[in-house]
């Protein structure tokens, strides 16, 4: 079973290029769901036989489910780093599936918006992946993948702490639901600090473009609760797009501070940033995201002559550098990347119609 | 750029430290990072939330405490040190031997230790009515001690028709048990 990466590569992540709810600003929503098996060890404690029954389990019932069918389980040992990457990059795998160590597992829909991930910290992480701001839609995705697994599979669960999980903190209802959100107004302004202090103030956890200890590239964050014991889902979600509904009313105030005191300096960065990404012969992932980030704020602004947002940001995710390689079907060192993403770039904005 | 200790190798890690308001920048690469003690950065950190856990669990038990010797799991044979170094936990039936510790460290980080969310379909059901009833005791308890005793009637009543839904609603069936 080999990881269909040509077609992957081909059609794009398809959940990411639909159209969504406040794409321009938030990229995209996810929720994960932690749970275990009963009477299993969690996987930072089990015995191998004890993972491979977990691995068994979970394809014998995606085999039942008529979604998905056999052969759905890639097994992560059998994949090349270079994959493991891929998978990285798309948001489908975490750094804790992909890092060493057998045994671990994942499966996907072919659109690439609902996964699971088999054997990281827990049995299972059920994830669910929409464009711009759907909390609701994305959690009754992965809540029904859920109950269909479950309808199969015997959760660890206890009535006083609900959904066991190998870290206290996920304890509960074991979701995380993120949002990753494009904040370039507030960072412009200086003004990012103070909001995302407030944010953490009313217990929400920020992080970097790739989730947990990742760092912050091109002004993009990741917001999501941190409290999963003692609160409905409902209204974690609730209190969380409270939330960002806030942080993008004091983007929205700092977009307009901009305009008022600095329209051209700004049209100038953001117009000499979409130049760059046309006719740059040498990219590198950091600098391509920063130019991206520079240009989506630019189609916020509604200025003149902005690519579609969709190519923009398909970009953002296929710039990155295992996906460049694989396009190139080998590896490829830094210079011959940076070359290779500066073409593949150029190629993108080109078919998307916007020829200078 | 190339490592500030080995000159060798390209610098991947780069260490900012901030003592005394002044900045100090470290570019090292990667083998060099880990012999430094950089080395859980590298292989992608614990999660700033995992530390919380070890912090807080820490702080409440320090190792070697009295407290916690011998706590230990009677399933995967997890001990509370063996908790404390990676802030996981082995099984589920650690969260009933380290009950009492671990209570205390949720209270903490979720600010409840009792969860009411969503559960499992096979026991949904079952696991929401008692999750009412044992509301609802909490409930009449709370109006007792204020001496709200209409309240307490009314509580007790609904507590009575969820526990035996075919008993009349003013619980004419059950009559006979005494009035607190």
């Amino acid at each position: 079973m080999t990881l269909p990466v040509a077609d992957m590569l081909q059609g794009g992540a398809k959940w990411f290029a639909e159209r969504g709810p406040l794409q321009d600003r938030i990229l995209s929503t996810r929720i994960r769901l932690a749970r275990n098996l009963r009477q299993l060890r969690f996987p930072p404690r089990a015995l191998p036989e004890e993972l491979n029954a977990v691995l068994h389990r979970v394809e014998n019932t995606l085999t039942h489910l008529d979604e998905w069918g056999p052969d759905r389980l890639f097994p992560m040992e059998r994949l090349s780093p270079l994959e493991r990457q891929f998978l990285l990059e798309r948001h489908l795998a975490s750094h804790d599936l992909t890092g060493d160590g057998g045994q671990r597992g994942l499966a996907f829909s072919p659109d690439e918006g609902l996964g699971l991930l088999v054997n990281e910290e827990d049995h299972l992480r059920v994830q669910a992946l929409r464009p711009g701001l759907q909390l609701d839609e994305c959690y009754s995705i992965a809540n029904h993948f859920d109950d269909q697994l479950e309808a199969e599979l015997e959760y660890a669960f206890s009535e006083d702490f609900g959904y066991l999980t190998a870290c206290p903190t996920n304890v509960g209802t074991g979701m995380r639901a993120s949002v990753l959100i494009h904040l370039p107004a507030l960072v412009l302004t200086k003004r990012i600090k103070k909001v995302l202090a407030s944010v953490q103030q009313v217990g929400l956890a920020v992080r970097g473009f790739y989730g947990e200890g990742s760092d912050v590239h091109g002004n993009f964050f990741q917001i999501s609760n941190q409290m999963t014991l003692g609160e409905r889902e409902s209204q974690t979600l609730l209190n969380l797009e409270r939330v960002i509904h806030q942080v993008l009313e004091h983007e929205d105030q700092a977009r307009d501070l901009l305009l008022r005191d600095a329209r051209m300096q700004i049209e100038d960065k953001i117009q000499r940033a979409l130049g760059t990404l046309y006719h740059a012969r040498l990219l590198t992932a950091e600098e391509t995201i920063a130019l991206v980030s520079a240009v989506r704020l630019g189609i916020t602004l509604e200025l003149e002559e902005m690519p579609p947002i969709q190519a923009i940001n398909e970009i953002l995710l296929e710039a990155q550098p295992a996906h460049v390689q694989l396009r190139e079907g080998r590896e490829l060192d830094a210079q011959e990347r940076n070359v290779a993403r500066a073409r593949y770039v150029r190629r993108q904005l080109a078919s998307a119609g916007a020829v200078r | 750029m190339k490592c500030q200790q080995c000159s060798a190798a390209e610098a991947t890690v780069h260490i900012k430290t901030i003592k005394n308001d002044k900045v100090t920048e470290l570019h090292l690469c990667e083998g060099c990072a880990k012999e430094r003690g950089f080395h859980s950065m590298v292989t992608q950190g614990k999660s700033s939330l995992a530390n919380q856990i070890i912090w807080m669990a820490e702080k409440l038990y320090p190792a070697g405490s009295e407290a916690i010797s011998g706590v230990q799991c009677s399933h995967c044979g997890l001990t509370y040190s063996d908790f404390l170094s990676t802030g996981r936990l082995g099984c589920e039936v650690c969260y009933r031997d380290f009950e009492k510790q671990l209570k205390q460290i949720l209270r903490k980080i979720h600010g409840s230790v009792r969860h009411t969310g969503k559960a499992p379909g096979k026991e949904g059901d079952q696991f929401e009515r008692r999750r009412m009833i044992q509301k609802l005791h909490e409930d009449l308890e709370r109006a007792i001690e204020r001496e709200e005793y209409e309240l307490a009637a009314e509580i007790r009543d609904r507590i009575r028709n969820i526990e035996t839904p075919e008993a009349a609603p003013n619980g004419a069936g059950a009559g006979g048990r005494d009035q607190g």
